[in-house]
């Protein structure tokens, strides 16, 4: 008989504790939990307050070696094209020119001073595929090709995920092939001149004939 | 008809108003309740109720549609609307379609007798009280024909057991109800709501002018919280168990209608529990010498406003209580009514008989 009495009171004092508990979280929803990250002291004090985020109006911040979406500083690229020979899922396709002497001045020099030497009218990267390993930025001798922190890229339309970072249109890569065909050709006729004339071709010295090879060393002597 | 002839003016008024021989005014009476339970439920119903529960938890609940997701109602309203809507081959299809009629119909048949203020009642019959306890079990009808109907094992475990619990609390939340009709002496519910006006504003309400009130009070909130499938008692919803118990086959404007139903049978309960305890549509704030603060919150359109407030300050009690405690199993439930309420119920009914007959 007491344990029916004593269930209905411990009934209606958990319900008692149980609102009063709601009511307090209730009536926090004005604040906004701390953000203090896992690693602060204090992160388990932060009881009270709303915990939401509301995405994308409030952002935790990337951290800055964080590795998300790749750049490519397409003016620095000397179109080497160790990126796409390292990326472990192929996810960057480069196709370059080399650019005529003439044309050396307009190709420009990269930000460190470099020379370049090929134009790159395409450079993709198909940021779907890339898993940001990271492996890319790494092997990158004129660090163009850098991760960015944006981690939130997505597209309704899977083609918008290949980005272009080539700085040529398709004219002017035609044009540069031209020329360098061109020039090619120049060169091919010039060597043929020159060939027919009995001469070297220009700028190309003459090979010395190699020497006699003398005895051939005795097997015991070959160690001193 | 009511006893004090500045009651009901308006709903009289209305009644009387006829165009051209048809009753407008009859279907303006009608019709305002109905406005009113759709407004609610869609406003303080759906976005209260996720507003709240969010906020207990810790989180924020909608906040994209509109300013502080005040919108998102209209967004689910009209996502509902657009919904196939989807009557299973298997299903009894009249069973299946007259569920979630009767069920409405049923909980908006008792908003014909709760006053909306001095001035607005639709039926002020002189046993509204009885009216209303006997018509919410229209809804058992509803529900069962809704789980039998969808040819669902779940659904008809879920109206099953709602049957059960609904018939089982109407017991106590009976009695309960008797005792406050003892302490009125009328079943009329603008004569609850007269009693307990006075210049002291809340002093006279039942609750608190009555040492033995809150018992029947308490007892009545508990039974409808059963009575309305509301947590802890809404295992025929049960969420997470029965997939959505009896109108688990229901989509678009059905799924609507047991939706509000719900909500409308959630107001009316909290409509009820405070016109007959706590003073119907009188003002609580009491006179204070020369501020006379009771007459200046009196009137027709402060009454609406009072029993409309009360009744939302018990639904937020509800939604409270239904994000606080984890739900009862059946058998839990059916111990709490005949074991816990029902004697109380009855202790509660002498207690108040006795005060009554030495008061």
């Amino acid at each position: 008989m007491s344990e029916y009495f004593s269930n209905i009171k411990i009934g209606a004092t958990t319900i008692a504790t149980g609102m009063a508990i709601t009511f307090r979280h209730f009536l926090n929803a004005v604040k906004r939990k701390g953000d203090a990250g896992i690693d602060d002291a204090d992160y388990f004090k932060q009881v009270d307050g709303l915990c939401t985020l509301q995405y994308p109006r409030e952002v935790v911040p990337t951290p800055t070696i964080g590795r998300y979406r790749l750049y490519n500083d397409i003016d620095d690229c000397i179109g080497c094209c160790q990126c796409e020979r390292a990326c472990p899922v192929e996810c960057i396709t480069i196709e370059t020119i080399k650019a005529t002497a003439d044309d050396l001045g307009a190709c420009g020099k990269t930000s460190g001073g470099q020379q370049k030497r090929m134009w790159v009218p395409v450079f993709d990267i198909d940021v779907a595929k890339c898993m940001t390993c990271g492996i890319c930025v790494s092997v990158c001798p004129t660090d163009c090709l850098v991760h960015s922190p944006v981690a939130d890229f997505s597209e309704f339309d899977v083609r918008n995920m290949i980005y272009h970072y080539g700085n040529l249109s398709k004219i002017e890569a035609e044009a540069k092939k031209k020329k360098l065909e061109e020039e090619k050709a120049a060169k091919e006729k010039a060597a043929a001149e020159a060939a027919a004339r009995g001469e070297a071709p220009a700028g190309r010295p003459v090979p010395k004939p190699k020497p006699a090879p003398g005895p051939a060393p005795e097997v015991g002597e070959a160690g001193e | 008809m009511s006893q004090s002839p500045s009651l009901n003016t308006w709903s009289d008024a209305l009644s009387g108003f006829h165009l051209g021989g048809f009753p407008l005014g009859l279907l303006i009476v009608a019709a305002i309740p109905l406005v009113f339970i759709a407004l609610y439920a869609l406003t303080y119903g759906v976005y209260g109720e996720r507003k709240i529960s969010a906020f207990m938890q810790d989180r924020l609940g909608p906040m994209e549609v509109g300013p502080w997701g005040l919108l998102q109602t209209l967004a689910d309203i009209l996502k509902l609307l657009q919904k196939e809507d989807i009557v299973p081959t298997a299903a009894d299809k009249f069973l299946f379609v007259i569920g979630p009629l009767v069920m409405f119909v049923g909980s908006f048949l008792a908003y014909a007798v709760l006053p909306f203020g001095p001035a607005f009642i639709g039926a002020d019959l002189n046993v509204g009280l009885f009216y209303a306890i006997g018509i919410v079990a229209l809804e058992v009808v509803g529900i069962l024909a809704s789980g039998w109907g969808s040819n669902n094992k779940w659904a008809l475990y879920g109206a099953v057991r709602s049957v059960a619990q609904i018939v089982s609390y109407e017991i106590p939340a009976s009695i309960a109800l008797l005792c406050g009709a003892m302490m009125a002496g009328t079943l009329s519910m603008q004569q609850f709501s007269v009693l307990q006006s006075g210049p002291y504003g809340f002093l006279h309400y039942y609750l608190f002018s009555n040492p033995i009130a809150w018992l029947p009070f308490l007892i009545y909130f508990i039974a409808s919280l059963a009575e309305t499938n509301r947590a802890p008692f809404d295992i025929p919803e049960a969420e997470s168990e029965l997939v959505a118990g009896f109108f688990t086959e229901y989509s678009g404007m059905k799924f609507a209608m047991f939706f509000l139903a719900e909500y409308g049978s959630m107001f009316m309960v909290s409509a009820v529990i405070s016109i007959v305890f706590l003073g119907g549509w009188n003002s609580p704030l009491p006179n204070i010498g020369a501020l006379a603060l009771n007459d200046m919150t009196s009137g027709p359109a402060w009454g609406a406003f009072w029993i409309i407030i009360k009744g939302f300050f018990f639904i937020f009690v509800q939604m409270w209580l239904r994000w606080t405690l984890p739900r009862l199993r059946v058998d839990q439930l059916m111990y709490l009514c005949w074991k816990v309420l029902t004697p109380f119920a009855f202790v509660a009914f002498v207690l108040t008989a006795i005060w009554e007959i030495y008061k």
